[in-house]
């Protein structure tokens, strides 16, 4: 089974900060393998370092010691500018708070990280009216972002995380705005992504119904991946 | 990267109120110094005009202007004499003795005195200077107490208008026409017959000749000639260029002016495009933090900002030259500082200082941009993310 095939491969990794002449611990020796297809969530309480782990996934901030292999490549060794070129078509983002840019419509807000691709811009079009239609946002796509609701927003938000194409998709509390419809809303187009293309989703949330939604929940506690993670769907 | 100029260009739109006050400091720099370079160009323009490329100007050797100059009669035959001189239908020389004088004329609107040229001519004065046209009464009758004034004197100067008398040189002169020369600067002279001028200002000498050359003409042996000729002090230039140096004194100081005044108005409105383009970064560090999340390179990055305060040096720079722009319709009448006579002469927009005037402005923009987009560019990702 395609489940069974890593695709995220997280081996001894420490993450420490800096505040003034202080270090502070976030992640300790962390080891961890997503398989592809996979939908983890990743709970614990605040500063447990959950969004330091997701953002050391995607690319977006550097581990002090260990190994991140995402799709078979080590990220960890990637410079800056290389991590930049490499989470376009690699990782894609769903923010609690959508992160749209408010200057730009929907349609343009999706077409954004493909500006950054190879493709033409008919090919372009093309992805961005197939990544809508399927959040089922196509009707808004000339709307700006302040004239859509929060669910809206979201939706958008996924369909520009799809539209690359992306080996994971990350979400940092992806309900942590919304009302509980429109939660629920974003977690069955998240299902349905995982479930009918396919996608290898990695959710961190505070929430436990959202939790539940992913296959496999892993909890962190003061920077330590907890042993008792839970198969949700056993 | 059409999306990254709409990025931009919408941004801007967004903070309107920001985006005019910010454009309106650069624009009101660019007029400033479109409107003094201007005016270098419309005295420059206007002088350069006056001459012709084929008139051959002799002045005294050690004369920069006509005012300066004397030729004495003996001389002045030496000249008529070359061989280089074109000849008229009728088979006479192409060539004027003229007499330059200054006199002093009221203003309508100030009341004040201002110099103004008197230019003693002959018969082909006027047929050596095509742009001289009359456009009321007559030319004065030779031997006349008769003159016609330039119709910037007779719009600018009290009694100067067709059919007045000006006194001056102990006589009455009567107005019996009116000409245009376009904008040049025998459009600000009063002109009258040579010899009744030298005898009423009491002068025995000519202030300089003028004739138009044939195609035998080489400057530098015509220049050689007649400066090794031991009878002749005089030295002899192109018509166009003897006016553009009449104009080089009064140019390089507005320029100078214009330069400078804009150099310290400048620092202003960099200033202020800098807090504009900094509280732009500041206001959206989560966007540039989702940016680069996506993908966007620190490069593009600062190109989205450096673009954002090039685009507001660029509607400073189109709406400051189309208030400067403006100023064409207007016409100002000045001393020259190197003939110290009136000249009348308007405001010119050249491409070129359309060209400078925009680099100038997008130059602000660029300085007032950059290190706000560097800022915006070295964010950490992580950090910017947190910024909601």
């Amino acid at each position: 089974m395609d489940t069974l095939e890593p695709i995220v491969s997280i081996n001894n990794v420490t993450k420490t900060y800096k505040r003034g002449d202080q270090i502070i611990p976030v992640l300790e020796e962390i080891s961890l393998v997503i398989n592809k297809g996979d939908y983890l969530a990743l709970m614990g309480p605040s500063g447990s370092g959950k969004s330091t782990l997701l953002n050391l996934i995607a690319g977006l901030d550097q581990a002090d010691k260990g190994v991140i292999e995402v799709g078979g490549i080590d990220i960890t060794v990637l410079s800056e500018s290389e991590l930049s070129r490499w989470r376009v078509s690699n990782v894609g983002f769903i923010f609690q708070f959508y992160n749209l840019i408010p200057v730009l419509t929907a349609f343009e807000n999706v077409e954004l990280p493909l500006i950054l691709s190879d493709l033409s811009g008919k090919e372009r079009k093309e992805h961005v009216f197939t990544a809508l239609k399927v959040v089922n946002i196509e009707d808004r796509m000339s709307h700006y972002p302040s004239q859509l609701s929060g669910g809206q927003q979201q939706r958008v938000a996924i369909a520009r995380a799809i539209v690359t194409d992306p080996t994971i998709l990350v979400a940092d509390e992806p309900t942590g705005d919304l009302d509980r419809a429109s939660a629920a809303n974003v977690l069955d187009l998240m299902d349905r992504l995982n479930r009918d293309l396919g996608k290898t989703i990695i959710v961190v949330t505070h929430d436990p119904w959202a939790g539940k939604r992913a296959h496999t929940v892993k909890l962190l506690d003061k920077g330590v991946l907890s042993d008792d993670s839970q198969d949700t769907h056993s | 990267m059409r999306l990254l100029f709409f990025y931009s260009f919408r941004n801007l739109l967004t903070r309107r109120v920001t985006t005019l006050l910010t454009s309106s400091g650069m624009a009101l720099v660019v007029f400033v110094f479109a409107a003094i370079i201007m005016l270098a160009e419309g005295l420059q323009k206007t002088l350069i005009e006056t001459g012709l490329d084929n008139n051959i100007v002799v002045l005294r050797r050690s004369a920069t202007t006509e005012v300066q100059s004397i030729i004495s009669r003996y001389q002045a035959s030496i000249i008529e004499t070359q061989p280089e001189i074109s000849l008229d239908r009728t088979g006479a020389r192409l060539l004027a003795k003229e007499l330059v004088v200054l006199i002093t004329l009221r203003k309508k609107v100030s009341n004040s005195l201002a110099n103004v040229v008197i230019r003693g001519i002959e018969r082909t004065s006027i047929d050596m200077r095509p742009q001289v046209k009359l456009s009321a009464g007559r030319l004065p009758k030779p031997g006349t107490l008769e003159i016609m004034v330039g119709n910037n004197v007779a719009k600018n100067f009290k009694n100067a208008g067709l059919g007045n008398s000006i006194y001056f040189a102990m006589r009455s002169w009567t107005v019996v026409g009116v000409f245009d020369a376009g904008e040049t600067g025998f459009s600000s002279e009063i002109w009258g017959d040579s010899d009744q001028l030298m005898k009423a200002f009491r002068r025995n000498a000519y202030s300089s000749i003028i004739f138009r050359r044939n195609s035998n003409f080489d400057l530098p042996s015509f220049k050689r000639r007649i400066e090794s000729d031991p009878r002749l002090t005089l030295n002899a230039m192109v018509e166009v260029e003897y006016y553009k140096k009449q104009s080089e004194m009064m140019a390089k100081f507005l320029r100078i002016l214009g330069i400078s005044l804009t150099a310290i108005f400048s620092i202003g409105a960099i200033i202020g495009a800098m807090i504009t383009m900094y509280a732009a970064v500041a206001n959206r560090t989560a966007e540039i933090g989702t940016l680069r999340a996506l993908g966007f390179g620190r490069t593009n990055i600062l190109f989205a900002f450096l673009l954002e305060s090039l685009i507001l040096g660029f509607l400073g720079g189109c709406t400051g030259l189309i208030f400067a722009s403006m100023l064409q319709l207007i016409s100002v009448s000045t001393t020259n500082f190197q003939t110290f006579s009136e000249l009348a002469f308007s405001f010119r927009l050249s491409v070129g200082i359309v060209t400078k005037a925009m680099g100038f402005s997008l130059f602000m923009g660029f300085v007032g941009g950059i290190l706000p987009a560097i800022r915006a560019s070295r964010m950490k990702i992580v950090e910017s993310l947190r910024e909601v």
